[in-house]
C-alpha cells in the first residue's frame, strides 16, 4: 500500500508523518496519534462524538480523510488547555454548570461550542441550540450544556 | 433549618475536569499490552436451523488466533432464566443470535474473518408476534421448553406474575364509572453515547481481569466466576475493573453474550481480549426497553375515588430471557400503590417469539405502566365529569399510607407535586379549551431508598484517612455519569466536617471496593449515601476520641467542622484536622483512623403473592406539560414542561436537576419520537438518523422544581431520584395531547401520522 506524507498543524504544534491514504481523521487521532479524547460514538458522521476543529470550523472526523488536513490545522479536545494547564472558558463553564455527567459526548460538545463562540461570540439560545445541534447527548438533556455555553459567552 | 457547608451545594462533579479535557479513559480508550481484537458473527435468519459452520477459511487469515463456536465452547448457560449461550449451536431464534468469535491482531482483520466464515441454515418458519406466539399450536421457538399444569411445549415462560389485593369482581359491580382500554409500548433503545464492550484478560493461573463497563460490579463478578466454573475454571479469582462509564440507564445492568464470548477468546488465545461494540451492534444486538400489550380497566365512585385496577399485560420476550421478563415485578408498583386503589389484580405473561429481546431500562417497567395507568385516569374523570386535576388530589398518596401492595410509604411530597404543577401551568384557567393547545399532568411513584430486589440490598464503604486530612472513600457503588461519587463525597465530607475537595472516591475495582447491588432501582444516593455516612461517623467518632486526649476534652463535648476539631464548650480549645491525625500516628503504638461500614437497608423482599415493603420510601413525582399540536400535520410541539419530584433532599441540587433534566428528554423522546423498528424480527433503524433520538434543538425548556420532604430514612433526608424524571412523561403528553384536540393515543410513540390518522377519524363521527 502506497503511504502517503501528511504534513499539517496539530494543536499549534507543527507535525509531519505517512499514512495509508484510507485513513480517516478519527483513526488517525485515536490509533495512530494515541490522542483518546476524540470518541467514536456512531462511525457515520450522525452523532458529533467525534467532533474536531478544522481550521476553525468543525468537522465529524469519523467520515473526514485523514489526508484532507494537509496543510490545515487541526484542534482536539487535548489542545484546548493552554501551555500552562489553563482551562478554556467552554470548558470551565461546562465543568461549573453540570453539563457533563457521563462526558462521553463531552470532547465533541465542546469543540462544536468552542466553534460556535468563535464564529457568533454573544449567541441566542436558538443559535446556541443549533450550534450543537449535530452533537448528541444522552445524559443531561441538553438544557445544562447551553446554560454552560450561554454563560461561556459572558451572557 | 439546619446549614450546612457540603449537602445541598451545587459542586461540580468530580470527574468533570477529566472528562472535558479528554484524559477519561473508557472502554474504547484502553490498551493492554499483546490485546488482541474480538469480533461477532450474528445469525442471518430469525429462526432456522444450524446445518453446518465452517470457518477453516477464517481460520487460516493471517492475524486470526482464534474461531469459536457453539461447537467448541463449554456450556455457559446465562440469563436470569439460564436460556442463552454464548454462541448458539443447533438452532438461532433472532438475528442478534451471536454463531461464531473471532480474535485477530487488528480489527479489521476479525471483520474480515468474520465475511470467511461460511453458514448453512435451514430456514424455519418465524413467529413475531407475542399474542400468536401464546396460542395453542404456534411454531415453537424453545422446543425443550414446557410450562403450565400439564407441562406441555409452549412458548410462554413459567413466571409468577400475579399480583391481587381486595376483590375485583365486586368493586367493578359497585363502581359508578368503569373504563377499559388497550395500550400499546414497543422497544426502545438506551442508545448510550458510548457503544458496549470489555476487556479480558487472564493471568498464568488463569484468574480472570474484566475490564468493564458493568453497574453491577460485584454481580458481574459473580456471573463470571460462574462462567470459569463452567469452563472448568473452579476457584479461580475474578476481578472487576470499571473504566470511565459512557452511559448505563439500565443497559449495563445484565451481562452479556459478548462479555462471555470475550472471556472464552481470552482463555483460548492466552491473550487479552478486547471486544466493542459498533452503533449498528448496539442497535441490534443489546437488548432494548421491555416492549408489553397493556389491557386495564379501571374504576372509580361518582365522586371520583378509584376503586379497582385491573391489569392483564402481554410481554414480547424475544428469543432469550434477560431482565425484560422481569419488569412485571416493578409494574406492580404504579399497578398497586400509584394513587390509592383499594383493589388490584393483575397477571402478565412473558411469551416467546423471533424477535429482539428486552433489559432493564430507566424505570424498569414503571414507565411502560404508568403510561396505561395515568392516561387512563383522565379517561375515568372524564367519564365521571371531574377535573383530572381535582381527581388526582382526591386519589393522592399521603404519607404513612400502606398500599394493597405492603408498601409502607413514609414520606410523600406527591399532593404538593401535583398542586405545584397545576399552579404553574396555570391550570384551572387555561385547560380545557380544546382549541390546538392543551395541557395534561401524570404522577409517578418509584422505589426512593433501595429495593430488596435480591437477597441483600447493601452496600459497603471504607474510608481512610492520611496524616493531612485526605478523605479516601472506598465504596461498592457505581458511578456511570449520574453524579453518584459526587454525592457521597459531600455526604461524607458533611458528615466528618471536612471539605469535598478533601475527599476522594473509589469505586472501580472489586479487589479493593466492598460489595454492592448495584448500581439500580434508584437506590445509590440513599443506600451509598447512608453506607456512606455511617462509615464517616465512625471515622469522626475515632478522630475525636484521639483529639481528646490532646485537647484535654472529653470526646461527647468535640466536634469538627471545616476541617477542625474544636470542643463545643470552649471553642478556642480547637487543633486543625491534619495536626491531630499526625499526633496519633506518629508516635509509639500510634494509630491512622480508617472505618468501614455496610449499610443494608430495613427494607423487605417481596413474599409469594408480591407484598411485602420493598423500598424504606418512595419517590413521588408530577409532570405537567402545555402541547401546541398542529391539526395539518400532527405534530406535537412542547410549550411548557414542567417536572416536579419529591426527593427528600437534594444532596447536589445540580446534579439532581441534570438527573431529571435527562430522565425527562429520554421519556419526552419515548413518549413521541423512539422507537426501535423491527420487521420480521430485524431492527430497521440502527443508526442516529433513523432512530430519532432528541437533539439540542427538540428538548423543550423543563422547569424542574424539587420538593423536600426530608425522609427520615434516607442520609440527610435524600431519597433516589434516578429513574423518576422518565417516568410519568408519557401520560403527561397524551393526557395533554387530548385536550388540545380531543384525540387519545394508546400507543407509544405518538407520532405526527398517529395523531392524524385520530383526527381523521374523530372527523368522521
Amino acid at each position: 500500500m502506497n503511504k502517503r506524507t501528511l504534513s499539517f498543524t496539530l494543536n499549534g504544534e507543527p507535525i509531519e508523518l505517512e499514512i495509508e491514504p484510507h485513513l480517516t481523521l478519527l483513526q488517525l487521532l485515536r490509533d495512530k496519534l494515541e490522542l483518546t479524547g476524540t470518541k467514536e460514538g456512531c462511525g457515520m458522521g450522525e452523532c458529533g462524538a467525534c467532533t474536531v476543529l478544522l481550521d476553525g470550523k468543525t468537522v465529524n472526523s469519523c467520515i473526514f480523510p485523514a489526508i484532507e488536513v494537509d496543510g490545515k490545522s487541526v484542534i482536539t479536545i487535548e489542545g484546548l488547555t493552554d501551555a500552562q494547564g489553563k482551562l478554556h472558558p467552554v470548558q470551565k463553564a461546562f465543568i461549573e454548570y453540570g453539563a457533563i455527567q457521563c462526558g462521553f459526548c463531552t470532547p465533541g460538545m465542546v469543540l462544536s461550542a468552542k466553534a460556535l463562540l468563535d464564529e457568533n461570540p454573544k449567541p441566542t439560545e436558538e443559535e446556541i441550540r443549533s450550534g450543537i445541534a449535530g452533537n448528541l447527548c444522552r445524559c443531561t438533556g441538553y438544557l445544562q450544556i447551553v446554560q454552560a455555553i450561554k454563560a461561556a459567552s459572558g451572557q | 433549618m439546619e446549614e450546612f457547608i457540603n449537602v445541598g451545594k451545587r459542586i461540580p462533579k468530580l470527574d468533570a475536569e477529566e472528562k472535558v479535557t479528554g484524559k477519561a479513559i473508557y472502554i474504547h480508550d484502553l490498551k493492554v499490552p499483546g490485546m488482541l481484537y474480538g469480533k461477532i458473527l450474528y445469525s442471518s435468519h430469525p429462526h432456522a436451523k444450524i446445518k453446518s459452520i465452517d470457518t477453516s477459511k477464517a481460520e487460516k487469515l493471517p492475524g486470526v488466533k482464534a474461531v469459536l463456536t457453539g461447537y467448541n465452547i463449554p456450556p455457559i448457560k446465562f440469563g436470569v432464566y439460564k436460556d442463552n449461550i454464548p454462541l448458539k449451536a443447533n438452532k438461532v431464534c433472532s438475528l442478534r443470535d451471536e454463531i461464531a468469535a473471532v480474535a485477530a491482531t487488528d480489527p479489521d482483520i476479525a471483520e474480515e474473518a468474520l465475511n470467511l466464515i461460511k453458514v448453512e441454515y435451514e430456514i424455519l418458519p418465524a413467529i413475531f408476534d407475542p399474542e400468536e406466539a401464546m396460542k395453542e399450536g404456534a411454531i415453537l421457538i424453545h422446543e425443550e421448553h414446557v410450562g403450565g399444569k400439564e407441562k406441555k411445549p409452549t412458548n410462554v415462560l413459567n413466571l409468577p406474575w400475579r399480583l391481587m389485593a381486595g376483590d375485583v369482581e365486586e368493586a367493578r359491580k359497585n363502581s359508578a364509572h368503569v373504563a377499559q382500554d388497550r395500550f400499546k409500548v414497543t422497544w426502545v433503545a438506551h442508545c448510550c453515547m458510548g457503544t458496549s464492550g470489555c476487556l479480558a484478560q487472564f493471568d498464568l493461573k488463569n484468574n480472570l481481569t474484566m475490564y468493564s463497563i458493568t453497574q453491577i460490579p460485584s454481580l458481574a463478578q459473580r456471573d463470571y466466576t460462574d462462567a470459569l466454573g463452567a469452563m472448568g475454571l473452579k476457584d479461580k479469582k475474578v476481578r472487576v475493573i470499571k473504566t470511565m462509564i459512557g452511559g448505563g440507564f439500565g443497559s449495563k445492568l445484565d451481562t452479556y453474550a459478548f462479555e462471555y464470548i470475550a472471556i472464552l477468546l481470552a482463555h483460548k488465545t492466552r491473550k487479552p481480549v478486547k471486544i466493542l461494540f459498533s452503533r449498528e451492534e448496539e442497535f441490534f444486538a443489546t437488548s432494548p426497553r421491555q416492549p408489553a400489550i397493556i389491557d386495564i380497566a379501571q374504576g372509580c365512585t361518582k365522586d371520583g375515588r378509584l376503586t379497582f385496577r385491573d391489569i392483564r399485560m402481554t410481554l414480547d420476550n424475544g428469543a432469550y430471557t434477560s431482565w425484560g421478563a422481569t419488569t412485571p415485578s416493578v409494574m406492580m408498583m404504579p399497578i398497586s400503590s400509584l394513587y390509592k386503589v383499594p383493589n388490584i389484580r393483575y397477571v402478565a405473561k412473558c411469551v416467546y417469539t423471533n424477535n429482539t429481546y428486552s433489559q432493564a431500562m430507566r424505570g424498569y417497567g414503571n414507565p411502560q405502566a404508568t403510561f396505561a395507568i395515568d392516561s387512563q385516569i383522565d379517561i375515568l374523570a372524564e367519564m365521571a365529569g371531574i377535573d383530572p386535576l381535582d381527581f388526582r388530589l382526591r386519589n393522592a398518596n399521603t404519607p404513612g399510607e400502606v398500599t394493597p401492595q405492603n408498601f409502607k410509604i413514609a414520606t410523600c411530597g406527591l399532593r404538593e407535586c401535583i398542586d405545584v404543577v397545576a399552579q404553574k401551568l396555570d391550570w384551572r384557567q387555561n385547560r380545557g379549551k380544546r382549541d390546538g393547545r392543551g395541557m395534561g399532568m401524570a404522577s409517578m411513584i418509584h422505589v426512593g431508598g433501595g429495593a430488596r430486589v435480591y437477597k441483600s440490598d447493601g452496600c459497603g464503604t471504607i474510608i481512610k484517612i492520611d496524616d493531612f486530612g485526605t478523605v479516601n472513600v472506598i465504596t461498592g457503588a457505581t458511578d456511570m455519569g449520574q453524579g453518584s461519587d459526587t454525592v457521597i463525597a459531600q455526604i461524607v465530607a458533611e458528615e466528618l466536617g471536612v471539605r469535598v475537595e478533601d475527599v476522594v472516591v473509589t469505586h472501580t475495582d472489586t479487589d479493593i471496593c466492598p460489595w454492592d447491588v448495584g448500581a439500580h432501582a434508584s437506590r445509590t444516593t440513599f443506600v451509598a449515601g447512608n453506607s456512606a455516612k455511617g462509615a464517616a461517623k465512625k471515622v469522626k467518632d475515632q478522630l475525636l476520641e484521639v483529639a481528646a486526649k490532646s485537647l484535654g476534652e472529653s470526646p461527647e463535648n468535640l466536634d469538627m467542622r471545616d476541617r477542625v476539631i474544636y470542643s463545643r464548650k470552649d471553642p478556642e480549645k480547637k487543633s486543625p484536622l491534619g495536626k491531630v491525625l499526625r499526633a496519633a500516628h506518629y508516635t509509639a503504638g500510634g494509630s491512622m483512623v480508617m472505618a468501614e461500614y455496610f449499610y443494608d437497608p430495613p427494607n423487605e423482599n417481596l413474599d409469594r403473592e408480591f407484598k411485602g415493603n420493598l423500598s424504606v420510601t418512595y419517590a413521588f413525582g408530577t409532570h405537567g406539560v402545555e402541547v401546541e399540536v398542529d391539526k395539518e400535520t400532527g405534530q406535537v410541539k412542547i410549550l411548557k414542561y414542567i417536572a416536579a419530584h419529591d426527593v427528600g433532599r437534594a444532596i447536589n441540587p445540580m446534579l439532581l436537576e441534570g438527573q431529571v433534566y435527562g430522565g425527562a428528554t429520554m421519556g419526552i423522546g419515548y413518549a413521541l419520537t423512539e422507537r426501535l423498528i423491527l420487521k420480521d424480527g430485524k431492527v430497521m433503524n440502527s443508526n442516529f438518523l433513523d432512530y430519532k433520538m432528541l437533539t439540542a434543538k427538540d428538548v423543550p425548556n423543563i422547569e424542574t422544581i424539587v420538593i423536600e420532604t426530608n425522609d427520615p430514612f434516607g442520609p440527610f433526608g435524600a431519597k433516589g431520584i434516578g429513574e423518576p424524571g422518565s417516568v410519568p412523561t408519557a401520560p403527561a403528553i397524551a393526557n395533554a395531547i387530548y385536550d388540545a384536540v380531543g384525540v387519545r393515543i394508546k400507543d407509544l410513540p405518538i407520532t405526527p401520522e398517529k395523531v392524524l390518522a385520530a383526527l381523521k377519524e374523530k372527523a368522521k363521527k
